[in-house]
């Protein structure tokens, strides 16, 4: 048997099986990397940009002696297979800079209010902007206009949270098979909705055990009636921050 | 006779002079006093505006009902679990019909009575002990608690530390400090651990023994000089609070009892889920604010006061022994009659920070604050209304929730809208009293601050915003046109001079 293939993230040695993608090897090997689109259970999506990473940036030499350092090219490591040999930067300032940029852009986006959300202390949006050191939003605040959907009799949708991942829209075509959710409009007008005549979600046939109805990484799709059931001090992220489990970091059912 | 709309309203307002106080320095949000006078300084209107947007009942509609509690605690930054625990029980009676586990109830009532001893240690020793201690019109740089540290370290220590331990059964109840989760519909999301008891119960009895101390001091500053602490904004009116079903104090749950002035019975044991009867929330052009009365007695006479004052003399007694003789004390020192002059808020302030300190002790050493049967399970039902006494008075929350589990109308009466009357008869006392043909100075300005102190309005209730503002009194001649500014900054330093 030949020696495992590896690549090299923030100089550590990484081994990865052919096919692997940069984040799955990296988080397999306990190596965490920011991401809110991804989900190991889907196929990639690459929208989110949080996993961005640098690959293979070169030092050269000038005539006149000095070492210059040309940066190597940006993306998405959820989309990008890993290499033997590359060498793959992501905690280095530039690219934090560039995912604190990203998550501010999310945040003033939407509306996220998350002293009142309950997925505060559980949402993968705030646990990266801590993580992250974000400590404003920086950008002026959008205040979109957005409803929440309460038709379904067990599940709430609250529009003003959602980061467009389509983790929801995977998973209910390729788990649930129903395709309750789509994404529709462009750019600024881009939004979720949902597949029934009157586009709301009681219309649907979505029901409260579908994988869509746990896999949304922000506070968009809840499960009525529930709320701040768990304490502070022992929610998800209160007993460990998001970088310090990649392996548990993909969206679980919440015990309630 | 007095009467309330006495200087509300001045016959020729457009020959007077205007003086605005905006707004008002040591009380949280947004407050403003204008006064006409004329040119020999004559008080003839006196106006307390506070800046209320009803904006946050609308927020709050089309909300899912589970994060309301959480969410109206974004109304205050002083007294928030005061709204926490309204909006909960009012969801409590939305989502069981209003039952709670015996945990529940008693982390409840943990939670409330450290918010009742933190908020009651800050308003006494943080926003006005400096003018008690120092006097009204004392030296402006050294009338803070800075000043108060260094002429009475004591005083100071116990004061931070009163408000400490109260923060701190509030993280241990909530888990936050400020703006915790632990009270859900239903019941809590936690009880306490045996080292959680056992951390706050080490400090119980001295935070006791330091309540006690503090009712000694104003107390003591009463018998001292009754011709001012006994009369000072004098506000005889009638008295709202809920009581217990034998008339005892109770600060989270109980029926509305009411006093007239002269301590006569009103009415007693009223169910506060008919409040939206009993009460009529009154409006008037020149404020934001409601103004609210007893239906029954119409607005002219139906005006009341809700806090400390009202409901230590509303109470039969008070359920800790401690409190109770001091009660005893404070109701005989009245006389036959009931007191009125707004000082004795602090008074009946400092004995019910006593009732909480022991309460709390009493709490702690309650086996089922460790239960862990935490949530009440009962009929849904569409419409809620809790009551709670905040620290500064009574605060009715009120909600309808549709079955898609949606707030579909949401009505609050904050403790600041209950005493708006009584804020402003008090004012109006105090300005005919030391303002009257007087040149205006600092000092005499601050008189009017004081008065509205004692009711301890908690402006950013009732105007959803946060933070101590600095003081703005402006002059200005009947044409409307300023001919002269004091301003005072958030450090109490003085400028004067027109801008
Ligand atoms: S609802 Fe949640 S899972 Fe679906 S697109 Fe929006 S953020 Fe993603
Ligand atoms: S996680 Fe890779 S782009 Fe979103």
């Amino acid at each position: 048997m030949s020696d495992p293939k590896t690549f090299f993230l923030d100089e550590e040695e990484i081994p990865f099986e052919e096919g692997q993608t940069i984040i799955q090897a990296a988080l397999s090997a306990g190596k965490f990397i920011p991401h809110l689109c991804y989900h190991p259970e889907f196929k990639p999506h690459g929208s989110c940009k949080l996993c961005t990473v640098r690959i293979d940036s070169r030092t050269v030499t000038t005539e006149d002696g000095q070492s210059v350092k040309i940066p190597g090219r940006a993306a998405a490591s959820c989309t990008t297979p890993a290499q033997e040999g590359q060498h793959v930067e992501s905690e280095v300032p530039e690219i934090l800079d560039l995912r604190r940029t990203l998550v501010q852009m999310l945040l003033v986006e939407g509306n996220h209010y998350c002293p009142s959300c309950e997925k505060s202390g559980k949402c993968m949006l705030q646990g990266l902007a801590y993580d992250l050191g974000v400590m404003d939003p920086h950008f002026p605040q959008y205040f979109s206009k957005r409803e929440v959907d309460a038709s379904h009799p067990d599940i709430l949708l609250d529009f003003n949270r959602c980061i467009l991942c389509e983790l929801c829209v995977r998973a209910s075509a390729e788990v649930d098979k129903k395709n309750v959710f789509a994404l529709s409009g462009r750019g600024n007008t881009k939004h979720l909705i949902c597949n029934s005549e009157s586009g709301k979600l009681g219309d649907t046939n979505m029901a409260a055990t579908d994988k869509a109805a746990d896999v949304c990484p922000v506070g968009v799709i809840l499960h009525k009636r529930h709320g701040f059931e768990v304490p502070y001090g022992q929610r998800r992220f209160d007993i460990a921050p998001i970088s310090d489990n990649p392996v548990q970091y993909a969206p679980v059912k919440e015990q309630v | 006779m007095r009467h309330q709309f006495e200087l509300e309203t001045a016959k020729t307002p457009e020959a007077l002079k205007r003086i605005v106080i905006e707004p008002v320095s040591r009380v949280e949000g947004h407050g403003k006093v204008t006064i006409l006078l004329d040119d020999d300084n004559q008080v003839h209107q006196v106006r307390l505006h506070i800046v209320e947007f009803r904006g946050f009942e609308k927020f709050i509609e089309g909300r899912p009902y589970w994060e309301v509690p959480v969410l109206v605690q974004r109304l205050c930054g002083i007294c928030p679990v005061s709204h926490h625990l309204a909006a909960s029980k009012a969801m409590d009676m939305i989502v069981n019909g209003g039952i709670l586990t015996p945990t529940a109830e008693k982390i409840r009532r943990l939670m409330h009575y450290g918010q009742m001893l933190q908020s009651h240690a800050l308003h006494f020793f943080h926003l006005s002990s400096p003018d008690l201690l120092f006097g009204f019109d004392s030296d402006v740089g050294k009338r803070n608690i800075v000043g108060v540290a260094a002429a009475n370290p004591d005083v100071a220590k116990m004061g931070v530390l009163l408000r400490k331990f109260g923060q701190e059964v509030i993280r241990v109840t909530s888990g936050k400090r400020v703006h915790g989760t632990g009270s859900i519909p239903g019941g809590v999301n936690k009880s306490l651990t045996a080292e959680e008891r056992d951390y706050l119960l080490k400090d119980a009895d001295q935070m006791i023994a330091w309540s006690r101390d503090a009712v000694r001091i104003i107390k003591q500053l009463h018998k001292s000089n009754p011709a001012l602490y006994d009369v000072f904004g004098d506000v005889p009116t009638t008295m709202v609070s809920l009581v217990d079903e034998k008339g005892t104090l109770d600060f989270y749950h109980g029926s509305l009892r009411a006093r007239d002035k002269d301590g006569e019975v009103i009415f007693d044991q009223v169910s506060y889920q008919g409040y939206n009867t009993l009460l009529t929330e009154g409006v008037k052009p020149w404020s934001y604010m409601k103004f609210p009365y007893i239906t029954t007695l119409g607005e002219e006479k139906g005006w009341y006061k809700v806090g400390p004052l009202a409901r230590v003399q509303n109470c039969d007694r008070i359920p800790t022994p401690q409190a109770e003789e001091e009660r005893a004390e404070f109701v005989a020192y009245g006389g036959t009659k009931p007191m009125h002059g707004s000082l004795g808020f602090h008074w009946a302030r400092m004995i019910e920070m006593l009732c909480a300190a022991e309460t709390i002790k009493d709490l702690l050493l309650d086996p089922d604050i460790m239960g862990t049967d935490l949530m009440a399970t009962g009929p849904r039902r569409e419409e809620g209304i809790g009551v709670i006494e905040a620290p500064r008075g009574t605060l009715f929350h009120h909600y309808r929730v549709n079955e898609d589990d949606v707030v579909t109308y949401a009505n609050l009466i904050v403790s600041t809208t209950n005493n708006n009357t009584a804020m402003n008869v008090a004012v109006r006392d105090v300005a005919k009293n030391y303002l009257n043909g007087h040149e205006i100075t600092e000092g005499l300005l601050n008189h009017i601050e004081v008065a509205i102190r004692c009711f301890d309005p908690c402006l950013s209730c009732a105007t959803h915003a946060l933070g101590k503002m600095p003081l703005e009194v402006t002059l200005v001649n009947a044409q409307g046109q300023e001919i002269d500014r004091m301003t005072k900054d958030s450090e109490g330093r003085v400028a004067k001079g027109a801008a």
